[in-house]
């Protein structure tokens, strides 16, 4: 019986050792070479036929230059910034267009919540990279946006929208809209009815009763929400190279081109490397939130 | 046997001015002095083409424990929603201290409710949970905190104060609802089936706190349920309603005692009813009832007088039918049969009698005394005997 119980704890605890940690260790090892010009493109490797020798070397010549690089130029402090501010902003985008979507949905009438639930996830069925390309049809200034409202009139000269941070704000709010949306209206749908009546009979109003009632039962579901898209947003990298433009400097973006451009592989170890550490601050919220949302279920 | 007697019913038939069964300590209905807290006028309440409530009209005097019993779908629920602001009627107008509230929204009501499932705010403490209103008034914050104190205190749960809902006990939980509507001391009080979660012992002592707490705050209670004890237990007065209509409105003995159709009668506790025909009236508006060819007619008293040939029910109370194993002598009406079955409850035992006819009559006796040697057993030809009075003629 015991037995059985630690093989099943031990099979995620391999899933995580084979697919992240060890390949984290391979990052972060890189991360403390130096770059050369071979195969692979960066130098100290390990040779195993030196034996204890040869691994002594091979130590010897690890160090932490790339880290002390990273604080030394300011572009990678911008682009942490810069990623930070928009991947904030655009969470509390998401989070300011998904909740009414939620809420619209929770409040549905039972019929149709399948149905709608449906069209949020919906999206899922097409490539994320077909998805981000067809809004560069959309947002250029030559896009369907601009022509329909030049048609109508609304304006007179095409709004830049592609190739600013408007751009990749729209992406990410539209890429993440379903994590948002789908454990916000998890919460709401969970809400008992007779709580907002209660709150009226108690002498709010209807708008009273909401944020005194609805906002904080289903602040779980906003946390949980907030955290999945902040997440990959902070990280992303598709979504600004494709419909930002130069100046959109977000940290995604500059491992990219280190690690394929300038191929610096250890200069983009280590900037892989701060960016998990950054992370794991947001995750570990989550996971509290998490917790403590499920504890409170019981 | 001697203490069924003891509370036969009344002997003429009831109207409008005779007095309640026993002394009338609180009867502002029979005062026609006395302006109702609530009144319902011609109300009726349309769900397309459902009708849950169905041209009622009827007042609800302050301080009353008023009680709506009926089975689900009877309107009872309906009829507190309106009350309470969560429905419109359809048609009618319902009158609070003669002003109509339909047009004002819950929120604007003098008017609080206990709902079923309690409805306590799950993010919020249990004295945030009673403050909750108090607060919405934009009361002084010393005086919500002491009005908070005063409900703890009332429900007994000055300990309690800093839980959240979910750290406490179902009883607990009851109880902090019911503090939570309370403590802005409504005019009118709705408990939509206050004790339908809890376990039956728990539920009978609630229902002894809560008239005493009705008591203690002069609240007016309209009570939902489609428990018959519970009203019985804590009312002033029950309606019964089926299907939208209020069938009867009365004090619990009377509902209990003079139903005014079969209806209530087989609602209301435990009745034999027999079928027959009315004939031969006697002069002091008693009358025969015909039920079986060839059996002796049953004299029972009708509410209102019937005319020979109506096709009646006569309803009596298991406790007001004696059994014996010889013959009664001197009584009115005495059936002969067979005891099919005993249920044995405690204090009381009920013998299911098969007469020659196929009814079967159920008799109770109160077990007076412990480990009493049976008197009747399965199989026993025995004697069922009940007073001209004991029982009630019914028409509708």
């Amino acid at each position: 019986m015991r037995a059985g119980k630690s093989f099943l704890i031990l099979v995620p605890y391999l899933w995580l050792l084979a697919l992240f940690l060890v390949p984290f260790g391979i990052v972060f090892k890189i991360s403390l070479s130096d770059t050369a010009l071979a195969i692979p493109p960066y130098m100290p490797t390990l040779d195993f036929s030196a034996g204890w020798a040869g691994l002594r070397d091979f130590l010897s010549e690890l160090d932490f230059e790339n880290y002390v690089f990273l604080t030394q130029d300011d572009l990678y402090f911008k682009a942490y910034m810069s990623s930070l501010g928009i991947a904030i902003v655009s969470t509390l985008l998401t989070l300011l267009v998904g909740y009414p979507i939620a809420y619209g949905m929770a409040n549905a009438s039972e019929r149709y919540r399948p149905m709608l639930m449906m069209l949020v996830i919906l999206p899922f069925w097409t490539s994320f990279l077909i998805r981000v390309y067809a809004w560069m049809g959309i947002l250029s200034n030559e896009g369907f946006l601009n022509q329909f409202l030049l048609w109508t009139g609304i304006i007179s000269d095409p709004l830049v929208i592609m190739n600013t941070n408007k751009a990749v704000y729209i992406g990410i709010v539209y890429t993440y809209l379903p994590f948002m949306v789908l454990p916000i209206y998890a919460t709401l749908e969970k809400l008992d009815g007779s709580l907002l009546e209660a709150a009226e009979d108690l002498g709010c109003g209807r708008i009273e009763a909401f944020w005194r009632v609805t906002v904080p039962l289903s602040r779980p579901g906003a946390l949980a929400g907030s955290f999945l898209v902040f997440i990959p947003a902070l990280g992303e990298f598709v979504i600004p190279s494709l419909l930002g433009g130069s100046s959109t400097l977000m940290i995604g973006k500059v491992l990219w081109e280190e690690f394929f451009s300038n191929r610096d592989w250890p200069v983009a170890s280590a900037v892989a490397v701060v960016l998990l550490l950054i992370l794991i601050i947001p995750i570990i919220l989550f996971q509290r939130n998490q917790q403590a949302a499920q504890e409170a279920d019981k | 046997m001697s203490e069924f007697e003891a509370h036969a019913p009344v002997e003429a038939p009831p109207s409008e001015d005779t007095a309640p069964i026993g002394p009338p300590a609180f009867a502002p209905w029979n005062d026609p002095d006395e302006k109702p807290l609530i009144q319902f006028r011609n109300v009726t309440k349309r769900f397309g083409d459902f009708t849950a409530i169905d041209d009622l009209t009827i007042d609800i005097y302050a301080k009353e424990f008023f009680a709506l019993l009926g089975p689900s779908g009877c309107g009872k629920t309906t009829l507190m929603r309106m009350l309470a602001g969560f429905e419109t009627p359809t048609e009618g107008d319902i009158l609070l201290d003669g002003k109509n509230i339909v047009p004002v929204p819950p929120n604007k009501r003098p008017v609080n409710m206990m709902f079923q499932s309690y409805a306590l705010f799950p993010h919020l403490t249990v004295a945030q949970n009673i403050a909750f209103g108090l607060e919405r008034s934009k009361a002084p914050k010393e005086q919500v905190a002491a009005r908070v104190d005063e409900m703890l205190k009332l429900v007994q749960l000055q300990k309690f104060g800093g839980r959240k809902p979910h750290q406490i006990s179902g009883g607990q939980r009851q109880r902090v609802a019911l503090a939570r509507s309370l403590a802005k001391a409504p005019k009118l009080l709705l408990l939509d089936e206050p004790l339908g979660a809890l376990d039956k012992k728990l539920r009978g002592e609630t229902q002894f706190e809560l008239m005493e707490i009705q008591e203690k705050t002069g609240t007016t209670f309209v009570i939902v349920t489609h428990d018959q004890e519970e009203a019985m237990t804590v009312a002033s007065r029950i309606a019964v309603m089926d299907h939208g209509r209020m069938v009867q409105v009365d004090t619990p003995d009377r509902i209990y005692e003079l139903p005014n159709s079969v209806y209530v009668a087989d609602f209301i506790g435990d009745v034999n009813l027999i079928k027959g025909k009315a004939a031969s009236h006697h002069k002091d508006g008693k009358v025969e009832i015909h039920w079986a060819e060839g059996a002796p007619p049953i004299v029972g008293t009708p509410m209102a007088p019937v005319a020979d040939g109506t096709q009646c029910s006569f309803g009596i109370r298991p406790e007001k039918v004696h059994i014996t194993k010889k013959l009664p002598e001197g009584k009115a009406n005495i059936v002969r049969g067979k005891i099919v079955d005993i249920a044995y409850l405690g204090n009381i035992s009920t013998y299911h009698v098969k007469l020659p006819t196929g009814e079967i009559i159920k008799a109770q006796t109160s077990n007076n005394r412990r480990i009493e040697r049976r008197r009747f057993t399965w199989d026993d030809e025995v004697w069922l005997w009940w007073s001209e009075t004991a029982g009630v003629v019914l028409t509708g």
